[in-house]
């Protein structure tokens, strides 16, 4: 019946619309394009208010005499000490978090999956916590460390996963079970040094508190090369997205786009953990979101997710360190509480565009 | 004649009781071939052994007399297209990048297809009559329209051989026939190779220049329609009774009931 109606309306309406249609491109394009202008004016209103805002306010007239003035104010300093690197950090490990989820949600074909899923957070937790409690004198590694621990728990994940051939849901399973392990050998030695502790939390739960040019010049070349290297990914992501069947009828090498595209993914992810800690969700919801607005189309939901997810983090970051004086809470605390009643919203909404089978 | 796409000796199996061994099946360059049998008969996995869909445990598939496991997954899919069956994804893309996903045999992994590649796509487009609906959204598309999207996106790839599961299942009757003269045209004036598996009798006998009849992973009997539509082998495929009348040159099957069971054991033997 349904079938039937869907074929009857749509056929009265091709008559009206075929010639103008045949002309017309995509009509979906205006509303990406749009979309992508109204995020990166976000984007840049976020690096704004995020000069501005702060215990010393800077008002909004002075943020361009802050910003390019020779004069050595102490505004000057605020903000090329203390704002913009920490704005820029922000930028990269939002940009960086948010192309990694979309990436993995179209390689495993699953609306849910995160960095968290290939186990990017339980390794860089793991071994952050290893480093902080038990060698603390190596914490200046840390980020490297972080970022190793992630793409070795990744690929422990996949090759546990590997049975001529990684299907999506086995890296999943295999990848709940190693990501408890890790939590389990995390939990451990946490409460082993439970005197020490403190000094780990903050990292947990994701924050950019401190964070200036020395993180923000560990991280720059590895983000961009891995942002570069995710454009190239956008082709081959979209033809996943076909299904591996499809995909493989039409030339695709799919275990190795699929191995590549996990790669690529956990780099992304492994370089915004390393500066930034365990944040969770912008690689969740952001992608999520987008994918509402613009369709699965990676051309569009790649970018878009980039400039989206670095405006989330500056923007939440900002109000992180500026809105709860004399309090700063990691921007990861705030992510979730943003993130959590979102995600259900999502839920209940349906989501557009994904197969629920 | 030249074998386009020989297998040679091929085995799958799915359980002991269900499998396929030591199967050997070719076809002719400009055929047009549909294979028929019952629910569980093997055809879907002959087809996708021959796709390298599925990987068979023995023997190989020569395309264009070339081993096809040697063979790179472009260079294949630059000769060979295949209609899964049952598309229902609930893909979120325009026709117009559906079929364009055809061309990614032709084009290196940065590559974006250029002005000769568009030319085949425009090309796919009409011949499966979507110029008009290229920029909807497969969503948007009724069901034979859909199919033809898919079908549009398999000849994008220009290949010699189109292959495809069950074409014209869940559609009704015109999209149908729809679909069966699309795949005659496409055979009839491009010399393209066409190798289906059909559920509807005497669509595979209308459209067809060769059967392919199997039974529990066999072939049991193959020939030209008239060849093969008789009694017996409805009985002893299908364990059916029918009767067989001519319509011009092509045989018409009637069911009349199924066959008691201990003919069904006669059957089988």
């Amino acid at each position: 019946m349904k079938e039937a109606e869907q074929i009857d309306a749509g056929s009265e309406e091709k008559i009206l619309d075929a010639n103008q249609e045949a002309k017309k491109v995509d009509p979906r394009r205006k509303k990406r394009l749009r979309t992508l202008w109204i995020f990166t004016l976000l984007c840049v209103l976020a690096i704004i208010y995020g000069i501005m805002a702060g215990s010393v306010p800077i008002p909004l007239k002075d943020v361009w005499g802050a910003l390019f003035s020779t004069a050595d104010t102490m505004e000057r300093q605020i903000v090329w000490d203390l704002r913009l690197p920490r704005l820029l950090t922000g930028l990269l490990v939002g940009a960086c978090l948010a192309v990694s989820g979309a990436l993995l949600q179209g390689v495993m074909r699953n609306p849910l999956a995160d960095p968290g899923i290939i186990g990017v957070s339980a390794g860089a937790g793991l071994v952050a916590v290893i480093m902080m409690i038990l060698f603390p004198q190596y914490i200046q590694f840390l980020p490297l460390g972080a970022f190793l621990g992630s793409l070795i728990a990744a690929l422990t994940i996949y090759f546990v996963a590997w049975d001529g051939g990684v299907s999506p849901l086995r890296m999943i399973l295999a990848g709940v079970a190693i990501n408890s392990l890790l939590g389990a050998v995390m939990s451990t030695i946490m409460i082993l040094y439970s005197d020490r502790v403190q000094a780990v939390l903050p990292w947990l739960v994701g924050g950019l508190s401190g964070r200036s040019w020395p993180h923000f010049q560990i991280i720059w070349p590895y983000a961009v090369i891995g942002l570069i290297l995710s454009i190239f990914a956008i082709k081959q992501a979209n033809i996943m997205m076909l299904g591996d069947e499809v995909a493989r009828l039409v030339g695709d090498k799919v275990e190795r786009s699929r191995f590549i595209l996990i790669l690529l993914a956990t780099f992304l992810a492994g370089v915004a953990v390393s500066v930034a800690g365990l944040i969770s969700f912008v690689g969740l919801v952001v992608p999520h979101f987008i994918r509402m607005i613009v369709g699965t189309d990676y051309r569009y939901l790649l970018p878009i997710s980039a400039i989206a997810g670095a405006f989330l983090v500056m923007f939440a970051d900002t109000i992180a360190r500026s809105w709860f004086d004399p309090i700063e809470l990691p921007v990861g605390i705030l992510l979730s509480a943003i993130g959590a009643p979102f995600f259900l919203y999502l839920l209940r909404g349906g989501i557009k565009g994904w197969k629920t089978s | 004649m030249e074998n386009i796409l020989k297998a040679d000796q091929l085995s799958y199996r799915y359980t002991d009781t269900y499998c396929i061994k030591d199967f050997s099946i070719s076809f002719n360059k400009g055929e047009k071939v549909s294979i028929i049998g019952p629910n569980g008969s093997g055809k879907s996995t002959i087809l996708r052994l021959l796709t390298r869909l599925l990987k068979s445990e023995t023997g190989t598939v020569l395309l264009e007399g070339e081993k096809m496991n040697q063979m790179k997954e472009k260079e294949i899919a630059k000769k060979l297209a295949m209609l899964p069956q049952v598309n229902n994804h609930k893909l979120d893309l325009t026709v117009r990048d559906l079929v364009t996903h055809g061309r990614n045999p032709y084009l290196k992994w940065f590559e974006e297809p250029n002005a000769e590649h568009q030319t085949h796509i425009d090309w796919a487009l009409a011949v499966t009559n979507l110029t008009k609906f290229q920029h909807r959204p497969l969503l948007a598309l009724s069901g034979g329209e859909r199919q033809r999207a898919w079908i549009a996106m398999a000849i994008a790839q220009t290949p010699q051989i189109l292959i495809l599961d069950e074409p014209t299942s869940y559609l009704d009757i015109s999209h149908q026939i729809e679909v069966m003269e699309l795949l005659e045209d496409l055979n009839r004036s491009l010399g393209m190779t066409i190798i289906m598996v059909l559920h509807d009798l005497n669509q595979a006998a209308r459209y067809s220049a060769r059967l392919i009849a199997m039974k529990n992973g066999k072939v049991v009997r193959q020939g030209t329609p008239s060849d093969v539509f008789d009694s017996d082998f409805f009985r002893e495929v299908f364990a059916i009774e029918a009767t067989v009348h001519l319509d011009g040159d092509k045989p018409i099957y009637t069911p009349i009931g199924l066959v008691q069971r201990k003919q069904k054991k006669i059957g089988e033997m």
